[in-house]
């Protein structure tokens, strides 16, 4: 398996890979816990910027709605804990369905009638705000008072309920980032990858060419939602809290989207390096604007957008696939 | 309730949904003509609203005379903006647009955010309590006037565009962009005119809500939602659609707050653009794309 | 020969205009057929009713014995009818080979085994040295020529080509003429052709129509047409006959 998951991928990379991944492994031991706070947002938004990337870098459809698969994930599991009891990693196999079904809603809606572009995007949006309100409004599930998860003090860490210390968490969410990473290293060397980019590339062509365009688009956004459910599971757990408003809001769905766009759509390093540097780099300016005593709310969403247009400006690709240049890593397929 | 309660409401909506169909009417330009769907819409509204708040609190100006000042501010905003940022963009694809306009959101909507602080500013004019009374109906003056002056700006742009040399050079770029280069139209010039013009649209919108509602600074993306939502279902590229599609979504929004509860009204607004986008994207009046 | 591909009286109207006028016409399997025909006649409309980007309205189109007028385009890429594009349409972003390969992938689930496939396409189409190039860096024959090959991957019964030759120099489309032939020969491939290039139509064709203002005027060997009056007329004016 390892062979061929290298296959594709030069040794230059390889070893690269084998590098950064041993320095995720060992960093909480040499960390303190800010740092390590860090460390856990900035895989959180590379995992659900892979996710996203399912949909927009392989197929090409672009989702400014996507904290719906978020909040639906982290709202389904949540109510099963604190209503039944039931564990979040049960809660996810719950939660998965119903993002799917949720993706799948979408997606037909859009598909089938012909919403593409700039349409679908808005669509993805007004899907998202309608979510937003809803739950806002659903007693059951506290509307816009918010989902709190029970915090006890736990003598060790318990994986199967996702209590414990930031460590626990830590681990998890490497895990769930390195999973997401190696299916879509998996997903994009396979027929249905093909096709996506074929779709992504020229649907009309695609179409020419024998692929049944609306069955892939839709397979996209069911896999991206179900993957993206995750974040949302994870989120609930880590936070103890969900407010309808926190996690459906437009803001989470354009982090979401920051990391992979700054990174590079469609690269399979680009979420990973735009999550990187852009809570890095936002870590840094609070770090700098602390230490000044400066308190200016608003002000890491001005460095996110200022970010943001330079990179769309200055590096329509992204920063990783020049960057992958210089290094001479460029055996990562786009 | 009494007729007159839904009456009054829907009259309100109504005159609030002109000025939304002004703030749409910018939109719908700037798409019809540069084709670039300004996410940043919403925000420059709010750039006008706060404009209009300072100069109240400041120097005691009403906005509806701040009016043309606030619309001629936001013109050259536009004009700006399009001219050095948005032009070399027009060949990009569409999303790289789209995501250059999100990006100027974000950054509008925080540094008013850093600026002005999260609390609501209002405008109390002289005449904010004031309404007129017609038979049963009692309607806020703060209203009349707004929805006055929206009509007012909006028949000034109709006759811009169909009498004027100016006007009929902007159409025709929307019509024919190669035809209008091969005329020797400054395509470029134009854009960031029309631009311009739609953020002057956008600007006089503002100092009439603010006269309704209170200026926040993340009010910008519902805003640009809603005019999303009056704009596509009235149909783009067309300016009756979009007054038509304001006053439409301006009523049901009055008329939702009404009978359900009014933080659910948007709900109801992308309902309707949910139904549109899939049963009739071309609007209720407009063509079909081409 | 059996007919692969017959059509019956084919209309299609757009508002005011028939584009198309009840024409009908039958392509033997292994046939090389050419509809050739003034700007305007109709030819595209009729291409594109074949592949299913128009749906006719009148008539009907029968493939391999089945009906097939009006169905998806990727469906009839999967019955069996492939096409390229008069303004071609490869993956820019992708390689030579993963285009092939996309088109290789329908009817070969595996991808080593459709990128094999693949490389030998591209062999037949001297393409092969080029394929790690990306489609967007070729020339103009050359992305032609990788159409060809997309198209072929998907092993189809029928291909059709729309205005293949078109934008090539002469010995260009010698080399076109020359694959297109061999491939012909070596595996019966079936071809309907789109074409304005006269020199190509007389050396590949060994069936020619003629539309006019959407009606079909002429049909038969290709020495036959060239001298049939009122081809001539359809093209050159009545003064020329």
């Amino acid at each position: 398996m390892m062979a061929r998951l290298s296959a594709g991928l030069s040794r230059r990379s390889t070893v690269a890979l084998a590098v950064l991944l041993a320095a995720f492994l060992i960093a909480p031991l040499v960390v303190n816990d800010y740092l390590l706070t860090i460390l856990i947002l900035i895989l959180y938004f590379a995992y659900a910027g892979q996710a996203w990337n399912i949909m927009m870098g392989f197929a090409g459809q672009l989702s400014l709605g996507h904290a719906i698969y978020v909040g639906l994930g982290g709202y389904v599991a949540a109510t099963l804990f604190t209503r039944f009891g039931i564990g979040p990693w049960l809660g996810l196999l719950a939660a998965i369905p119903v993002t799917a079904a949720c993706g799948a809603v979408i997606g037909y809606l859009a598909f089938r009638f012909g919403v593409a572009g700039v349409y679908f995007a808005i669509l993805t949006i007004a899907f998202a705000e309608f979510a937003r309100i809803g739950f806002d409004h659903l007693d059951y599930v506290n509307a816009s008072s918010g989902l709190f998860l029970p915090v006890k003090q736990y003598a060790h860490n318990d994986l199967w309920l996702l209590r414990g210390d930031p460590t626990m968490f830590y681990y998890v969410i490497l895990a769930a980032t390195v999973f997401a990473f190696l299916l879509c290293h998996l997903l994009i060397r396979s027929r249905v990858g093909y096709f996506w980019l074929a779709i992504r590339e020229d649907e009309q062509a695609a179409r020419a060419a024998g692929i049944d365009t609306f069955r892939y688009k839709m397979y996209a956004v069911m896999i991206s939602a179900a993957v993206t459910s995750f974040a949302g599971v994870f989120y609930a757990f880590f936070y103890n809290n969900l407010f309808p408003e926190q996690v459906f809001g437009i803001s989470r769905s354009i982090e979401i989207i920051l990391g992979p766009i700054i990174g590079g759509i469609g690269t399979l390093f680009g979420p990973i390096l735009g999550a990187f540097v852009l809570t890095g780099l936002a870590e840094g300016l609070n770090s700098i604007m602390n230490a000044f005593g400066v308190d200016l709310p608003g002000a890491t969403q001005v460095f996110y957008g200022i970010c943001l247009l330079v990179v769309v400006v200055a590096l329509p690709d992204g920063v990783w696939p020049p960057l992958a240049r210089r290094l001479g890593l460029s055996g990562d397929r786009k | 309730m009494p007729l007159a309660v839904y009456l009054n409401v829907a009259v309100g909506g109504v005159l609030t949904g002109l000025v939304y169909g002004l703030m749409a009417l910018g939109l719908s330009v700037i798409f019809g003509v540069v084709r670039v769907v300004n996410f940043a819409h919403g925000e420059m509204m709010t750039i006008a609203m706060y404009i209009a708040v300072v100069m109240f609190a400041w120097f005691h100006l009403d906005p509806l005379i701040m009016l043309v000042p606030i619309a001629a501010v936001l013109f050259v905003f536009g004009y700006a903006l399009q001219a050095s940022l948005i032009n070399p963009f027009i060949t990009r694809p569409e999303h790289s647009q789209f995501l250059l306009l999100v990006a100027l959101a974000i950054i509008i909507a925080n540094t008013l955010l850093i600026i002005f602080g999260p609390d609501a500013r209002a405008v109390q004019t002289s005449y904010a309590f004031d309404s007129f009374q017609i038979g049963q109906m009692i309607i806020d003056a703060s209203k009349v006037y707004a929805g006055a002056a929206a009509i007012a700006f909006t028949v000034a742009l109709f006759a811009f565009f169909r009498f004027t040399l100016l006007g009929k050079a902007i159409r025709a770029c929307a019509d024919n962009h190669t035809g209008a280069l091969v005329v020797g139209l400054d395509v470029k010039r134009l854009y960031a005119l029309t631009f311009g013009l739609g953020a002057a649209c956008v600007g006089a919108a503002g100092a009439m809500l603010v006269l309704v509602v209170d200026a926040t600074p993340m009010v910008g993306p519902s805003y640009t939602l809603l005019a999303f939502v009056i704009v596509i279902t009235g149909g783009l590229g067309s300016m009756p659609g979009a007054l038509a599609g304001g006053v439409l979504i301006g009523v049901t929004e009055a008329m939702a707050g009404l009978l359900f509860t009014p933080s659910a009204k948007s709900m109801f607004a992308f309902a309707i653009l949910v139904l549109v986008l899939l049963f009739r994207p071309q609007g209720i009046l407009g063509k079909r794309a081409a | 020969m059996t007919a692969l591909l017959s059509l019956d009286a084919v209309s299609k109207r757009f508002r005011g205009l028939l584009a198309v006028d009840r024409v009908s016409f039958t392509v033997p399997e292994g046939a090389i057929f050419a509809v050739i025909g003034p700007n305007g006649a109709g030819k595209t409309t009729l291409f594109n009713m074949i592949a299913g980007a128009l749906t006719p309205n009148g008539g009907s189109i029968t493939f391999a014995g089945k009906p097939v007028d009006g169905l998806p385009p990727d469906e009839i890429c999967r019955r069996g009818i492939a096409r390229t594009f008069q303004i071609v349409r490869p993956f820019p972003a992708l390689s030579v080979e993963d285009n092939v390969t996309i088109g290789a992938l329908l009817l070969r689930h595996d991808v080593g085994a459709a990128r094999q496939r693949a490389q030998a396409l591209l062999q037949r189409l001297d393409l092969f040295d080029k394929r790690h190039r990306l489609a967007s860096t070729l020339t103009l024959p050359d992305r032609k020529q990788l159409e060809v090959a997309r198209a072929l991957a998907t092993e189809p019964q029928l291909l059709l080509l729309d205005e293949v030759m078109a934008g090539l120099r002469p010995t260009e489309t010698d080399r076109m003429v020359a694959i297109l032939r061999a491939l012909n020969r070596e595996t019966g491939l079936t071809i309907l052709l789109i074409e304005h290039v006269m020199r190509a139509v007389m050396a590949l064709a060994t069936r020619v129509l003629v539309l006019d203002h959407g009606v079909a005027i002429a049909e038969g060997a290709p020495e036959a047409i060239v001298r049939d009056p009122a081809v001539v007329h359809s093209y050159l004016g009545v003064e020329a006959v």
